[in-house]
């Protein structure tokens, strides 16, 4: 099978779009208190992690940052095998907290969907939002980003592949045929 | 009525005769055994002619590549009957027997009520002549195989009882073993013993060792089998009385009975096709129908068995047939009925596993299906002119694949299902008359 | 590996040790469930799960029921008091008529060794050995396995001493495989009619002396001693079992200084173990119950998870 990959963003791209999230997330919010970020495991916590210290850096207070496992609130556990993750690493309340969650490409919506019922499991944050690097359409659910890095035209056949510097040595968004 | 079974290989082990030949069979006896000098000598007609049988009235079987020996005897089965007749019947234990090559069989006396007196005697026998096959029996050795009281021995003698067992229920009491086998020497038959210690059994499923502590089953050490192997052997040395032990299964088992020969102390034993073809790593699977008793033993007891089948100190193959309906079999390995049908596999597994890797010559092998035990049992057999015509016809070359469902048997527990195995018999002659398998014709004038 | 390729967990002994590893891994990350306010979530909604249990176990029952509640699946509980089972109905129609029932997944506890092997074969859902007879008890090994890693850090080329009733003891069996498996050296210890026959050909080392034993291990579990084997004639009496195998504070000072001490429960307080060990700095007996409920719930998702067993090669 012929395999075509296109690249969409490059680092420089990534940088800025990750800093103009950034600050909308800081203007959205009033400021860094009392906010939280929160990566959707696994490939959504390189992105949080990266926001929160862009945050911590643009305020001068330390963002408080977690990852969230939504294995166990999936509804598609009859389509596929079980496979075992991580835990949640959250390692604060986040009962009355402004919880930002961040996955890097934002699709069906499904996932968003099961890490907000494993979001409240844990606690009742005062608002949550979404933050994605990529939105490429075909939502099943109703669901929309606060904040979006690119929004990225896809077709149902194609894949969106983003690497990060801190798992794969490089920072690059490509849509993969 | 005159038929011949032409161009075997004759193996008659009851006076060590084998070569190619013809067996002629008329009048439900053995009319003649024609060997090639006597073909060249006369023709087949003139034979006929000779005995005064009528050349129409007679068929002739064409036998080539097959081996033509004395109808085989299985002197440990199980036909369950009176009393299970929902494991098995005398008549369907009777089928499998003529299916497995088998024309004479001995039932033991574990049934519901026991053999333990006449009446029951002549029941199951009268039941036997209604089947194609001979069928014998033992005589428990105790009332009810209460293991506490002597059954009257002569009223079954009598009957027509052939010997005494203890099968599946073991005499305990030393004391009284050497009673019965000092009141059975008066009537001259031996005693049939199942060697189990229950002391050291109790709740045993399989054999001690790896196995059965891996599995964490109850453990059946071979020292219960040994134990009473001893004492039965010093009892027969004590009282005189033949002793025959019946499905030794350990390497101390063969030593005791190899020693108690070498003495002259009068003791025969019998192994049985699965004690020589499975080891207890056949239950690693909880396979149920590998539970026996005694239970599958070791592969140095496999090898022990067929050293003592090779040397001659074990004289008897028996099948211990032991039909379980299908429900007793599929529970919990430890409720699970302990028994293997064997009637319908002994050949094959006999041909493939001792004959074919070189521990017995094909005639030592049938001769402990046939001579042995009818030396053992007082019977009459062998393919001499004017014996009754039991002959079991059988093709040691044929593949054969084990398939339960076949099975004449009610029963199907055997752990042999699936296994692609040499050795076929393809007719069981009872009294002259095919009673099970089929034999080409071939026309008259070919022979003449 | 990130998943199991089986419907059924029946034993250690067949189990590789990356299926163990991914077991533990799985159990590891559900403690956190545990520790919440609202132990609570979706994954196995609207499944059916049976515990049946032919021998009375609170622990294990309530270990697996809670496992499976947590992660919102239906359980019924069948035991044998009171059912049909009582009445004659064979293991085999109990088992075909609860499967037809619609349950997903069996949870087995039998005094028969090689009863959960049996359902197996007759169920198409998945069984999990709960204890069987005195076979196995495969996720009491695992929990066992889950407590020696949290406590050490590692498996692997520690010293494991498992003393009391090894014949008699599905513990036992399920921890030497699952501890070999993960490298660890396996001491047993007991008196010599408790040990089963040819255990010694088994990866363990083998003593009839507790202080020999002890010498310079990382973990003791501590087996039941059920007291009507002494009516069988295994020992003379409790005094002399205590005496020989009892694991108090003194004799501990053979092994190392940080010694764990496990147990799988239920303690005859005086007789196997001094209350002080079982209570003492050492024990980490109750961490051993904890862990037993992430255990299940890990094995519950990974047996139950689409795709798994079902229709897979």
């Amino acid at each position: 099978m012929n395999v075509q990959v296109t690249q969409v963003m490059d680092n420089n791209e990534i940088r800025r779009a990750l800093t103009r999230i950034a600050h909308e997330i800081i203007e959205r919010n009033k400021g860094a208190q009392n906010l939280v970020i929160i990566g959707i495991q696994s490939r959504g916590v390189p992105m949080a992690r990266r926001l929160a210290k862009l945050i911590s850096e643009i305020e001068g207070t330390q963002v408080p940052v977690g990852s969230l496992n939504v294995a166990l609130y999936r509804d598609d556990f009859d389509k596929r095998p079980a496979r075992t993750i991580s835990a949640s690493d959250i390692p604060f309340d986040v009962t009355d907290k402004r919880v930002v969650l961040v996955d890097e490409v934002l699709y069906t919506g499904r996932t968003t969907r099961a890490a907000l019922d494993a979001l409240m499991d844990l606690g009742r944050p005062a608002v949550v939002q979404l933050a994605v690097l990529i939105d490429r359409g075909h939502r099943e659910l109703p669901i929309r980003a606060d904040y979006v890095g690119k929004n990225l035209p896809t077709s149902r056949k194609e894949r969106v592949d983003v690497h990060w510097m801190e798992t794969h040595g490089e920072d690059a968004v490509m849509i993969v045929k | 009525m005159w038929a011949l079974l032409r161009n075997g290989q004759v193996i008659d082990p009851f006076r060590d005769y084998t070569g190619t030949a013809d067996v002629l069979i008329a009048g439900g006896s053995v009319a003649a055994l024609i060997d090639r000098c006597d073909r060249e000598r006369q023709s087949l007609r003139t034979i006929l002619i000779q005995l005064d049988l009528d050349e129409r009235d007679g068929q002739v079987f064409d036998c080539s590549g097959f081996v033509i020996c004395p109808g085989l005897i299985d002197i440990h089965v199980h036909l369950r009957e009176p009393g299970y007749e929902y494991k098995e019947t005398i008549a369907t234990g009777a089928r499998a027997a003529a299916a497995g090559g088998f024309t004479t069989v001995v039932a033991m006396p574990n049934t519901m009520p026991a053999v333990d007196n006449g009446a029951v005697v002549r029941y199951v026998l009268d039941r036997g002549r209604e089947t194609p096959i001979r069928v014998f029996t033992a005589g428990a050795a105790t009332k009810a195989n209460n293991g506490a009281e002597m059954a009257e021995i002569a009223d079954m003698v009598e009957a027509g009882a052939i010997a005494l067992s203890d099968d599946a229920f073991p005499i305990q009491s030393a004391d009284l073993m050497r009673r019965v086998m000092e009141y059975a020497r008066m009537f001259n038959i031996p005693i049939l013993t199942h060697c189990e210690d229950k002391s050291m059994t109790q709740d045993a499923v399989m054999n001690e060792g790896l196995v059965c502590t891996i599995l964490g089953l109850r453990p059946w050490p071979r020292q219960a089998e040994e134990i009473m192997i001893w004492r039965n052997i010093l009892l027969a040395d004590l009282t005189g009385c033949r002793v025959h032990i019946q499905h030794v299964t350990t390497r101390g088992g063969v030593e005791a009975v190899r020693w108690a020969k070498s003495r002259g102390i009068p003791v025969s034993c019998e192994t049985c096709p699965h004690y020589f073809s499975l080891t207890d790593e056949a239950l690693l699977t909880f396979d149920t129908n590998a539970k026996c008793c005694p239970p599958l033993r070791t592969s140095d007891d496999v090898e022990a068995l067929k050293e003592g089948l090779a040397d001659g100190t074990i004289d008897i193959i028996a099948s211990d047939h032991a039909p379980h309906a299908q429900e007793e079999k599929e529970v919990e390995f430890q409720d699970a009925a302990f028994g293997i049908v064997g009637l319908e596999t002994a050949v094959p597994i006999v041909i493939t596993n001792l004959v074919k890797t070189g521990t017995l010559t094909i005639e030592q092998a049938i001769s402990k299906m046939t001579a042995a035990p009818a030396k053992l049992l007082g019977l009459s057999g062998g393919l001499a002119v004017g014996s009754a015509a039991d002959i079991t016809v059988l093709d040691p070359n044929c593949e054969v694949v084990i398939n339960s469902s076949t099975f004449q048997s009610k029963g199907r527990n055997t752990p042999f299902d699936g296994w692609k195995l040499s050795g076929k018999v393809v007719a069981t002659i009872v009294n002259g008359e095919i009673v099970s398998g089929e034999l080409k014709t071939v026309p008259i004038e070919d022979c003449c | 590996m990130t998943q199991l390729h089986r419907k059924d967990i029946l034993g250690l002994q067949d189990m590789s040790s990356e299926e163990i590893q991914l077991i533990l891994d799985t159990a590891e990350s559900y403690k956190e469930i545990l520790s919440r306010s609202v132990k609570k979530v979706p994954i196995l909604r609207g499944k059916s799960i049976c515990t049946l249990f032919y021998e009375n176990s609170t622990r294990t029952r309530c270990s697996f029921e809670l496992a499976a509640k947590i992660m919102s699946a239906d359980t019924t509980a069948v035991s044998t008091a009171g059912s049909s089972i009582q009445k004659g109905e064979s293991f085999k129609d109990t088992l075909l008529t609860l499967e037809a029932m619609g349950m997903d997944l069996f949870v087995i506890r039998h005094s028969a060794s090689g009863a959960p092997h049996f359902a197996a074969k007759i169920l198409k859902s998945s069984v999990i050995n709960a204890g069987d007879g005195m076979h196995e008890h495969p996720t009491q090994g695992l929990l066992d396995m889950l407590t020696i890693r949290q406590n050490k850090g590692r498996i692997e080329g520690l010293k494991v001493l498992i003393v009391g009733d090894i014949m008699h003891s599905r513990v036992a069996r399920s921890n030497i495989w699952g501890l070999s498996k993960m490298g660890a050296h396996v001491r047993l210890c007991g008196p010599r009619t408790l040990l089963p026959a040819e255990i010694e050909k088994l990866p363990v080392e083998v003593y009839d002396n507790l202080d020999m034993a002890l010498e310079d291990v990382d973990v003791v579990n501590v087996l039941r001693i059920q007291l009507e084997r002494m009516n069988r004639g295994f020992f003379p009496s409790v005094r002399e079992y205590s005496a020989l195998f009892g694991i108090n504070k003194d004799r501990l000072r053979r092994a190392k200084p940080d010694v764990l001490v496990m147990h799988p429960g239920p303690m005859n307080r005086g007789i196997e173990i001094t209350p002080d060990v079982a209570d003492g700095e050492f024990a980490v007996i109750t961490e051993q119950v904890t862990n037993g409920v992430a255990v299940r719930m890990a094995l519950l998702y990974l047996l139950l998870g689409g795709g798994g067993h079902v229709g897979s090669a």
